[in-house]
């Protein structure tokens, strides 16, 4: 979807301000925030891409207000409650009022601690060989889905070259829309500043993105 | 007056937010859903064991060992994996990029926030903010002045704009004058924005 969470490109957001010896957490209910996204996953009510887009479909006002971890509590909560795993009345009551439905395993422990903290695998079996490799001069389409897609607006309709293949990887547009993990193959496609940002661009900048498969044609 | 001062604690100073969130792990917790000890852990993980501390061992013994540099380069999520003993266990799909005289590499996630988490922990404030997203891909040298870094006209900057779910780490250039220098040395130059492409490392003589 063409969100306000694009946002490469954009002006007028001012400067960068990093901020010395910054926490890890500002508050303590951001770690606990962070802490319950880890947890929840175990139960595979989601997928990381899922997570994404529902944050994309939050209004752009609270998209552009909210603070980060505020946008994952959200997110989460909203999840929790679409996917059937808590109820809205529940988050009113701020308390359980009834038992948890089909709960498919015991409640996240100290055992499982382990395995949210190590990043997973996106990669899956190729179902198609590759129609690109590197060195490859492509074309980015020019697609505007409604939906989530992770080719971003300013490198759409643009030419560039295939640096290297990731092999095939979970298909974010699909797996978000319902339609399984549609495993495409993944590459890094480089273009110069000037192809994206026209002729006034630093003739010395290059930029990649990761693209799937299905965003890219031959030139 | 113990009773007077439960009710404070109660939550008479607590936000709007500590409020909703703690009201959230409660329901979690009483459906059975995660034990909050757990989630004790995985904040004590992020804040005390999973930081760019990791992220330094790797690139100084890059910077050591021309063997594990080369494996780093070919395989970062293999050759990381290597060294899990000291750093820990590290996800698929990690990816070393390396300065030279000639390139400086950037790292940004235009879309979210996508960033190396196994190597260097959570991302800072300013790597989520809006004004890195939005610059990082378009002016990225106007934003290495945001951090006080200069490079020559004639340096290519490459930037790598995370949109899938490979992750990748800079390796920056080691600084002169650290011939003979212990790993254990060489990581105290090495800062996380040298590793996300927005700084250089420590000069020897700021370590000293």
């Amino acid at each position: 979807m063409d969100g306000v969470h694009d946002m490469g490109g954009m002006d007028g957001f001012g400067k960068v301000e990093p901020e010395a010896n910054e926490p890890v957490f500002h508050h303590r209910w951001e770690g606990r925030v962070l802490a319950m996204s880890r947890a929840i996953g175990v139960f595979r009510a989601w997928t990381i891409d899922t997570s994404r887009y529902a944050i994309e479909l939050m209004a752009p006002s609270i998209y552009l207000t909210g603070s980060y971890y505020e946008k994952w509590f959200l997110r989460n909560q909203n999840l929790l409650v679409e996917r059937g795993l808590i109820d809205a009345d529940e988050v009113a009551a701020g308390h359980a009022l009834r038992p948890a439905k089909n709960l498919t395993r015991g409640p996240f422990t100290l055992a499982d601690v382990e395995k949210v903290t190590k990043r997973g695998s996106y990669s899956r079996p190729a179902p198609a060989p590759a129609r690109f490799k590197a060195g490859d001069r492509v074309r980015t389409k020019n697609i505007h889905p409604t939906t989530h897609t992770r080719l971003p607006r300013y490198a759409r309709g643009r030419v560039g070259v295939v640096e290297r293949s990731h092999g095939a990887h979970i298909f974010p547009d699909s797996v978000t829309t319902g339609k399984g993990e549609d495993p495409q193959w993944l590459y890094t496609v480089r273009f110069d500043a000037q192809e994206l940002w026209g002729a006034e661009a630093d003739p010395k900048l290059k930029v990649s993105i990761e693209a799937f498969e299905p965003y890219l044609e031959h030139v | 007056m113990a009773e007077h001062d439960h009710d404070h604690s109660g939550g008479s100073n607590l936000s709007e937010m500590e409020l909703r969130v703690r009201a959230l792990e409660t329901i979690l917790a009483e459906k059975g859903y995660i034990e909050s000890a757990a989630l004790d852990r995985i904040v004590e993980l992020y804040e005390t064991k999973i930081g760019p501390h990791i992220g330094a061992q790797v690139i100084a013994k890059a910077w050591s060992d021309p063997g594990f540099r080369q494996a780093l380069l070919d395989d970062a999520s293999q050759a990381v994996a290597t060294l899990a003993p000291q750093v820990g266990n590290v996800g698929e799909h990690l990816i070393a990029v390396e300065n030279t005289p000639e390139v400086h590499n950037m790292v940004v996630c235009t879309l979210c926030s996508c960033y190396p988490t196994d190597v260097l922990g959570l991302p800072p404030t300013w790597y989520k903010s809006f004004a890195y997203r939005s610059r990082a891909v378009k002016e990225p040298r106007a934003v290495l002045a945001d951090f006080g870094v200069a490079l020559p006209v004639e340096t290519e900057i490459r930037v790598w704009d995370s949109t899938a779910e490979t992750r990748y780490l800079v390796v920056p250039m080691r600084p002169a004058g650290t011939e003979g220098w212990s790993e254990v040395q060489l990581a105290a130059l090495i800062t996380r924005d040298s590793m996300i492409g927005t700084g250089l490392p420590k000069k020897p003589s700021e370590v000293a």
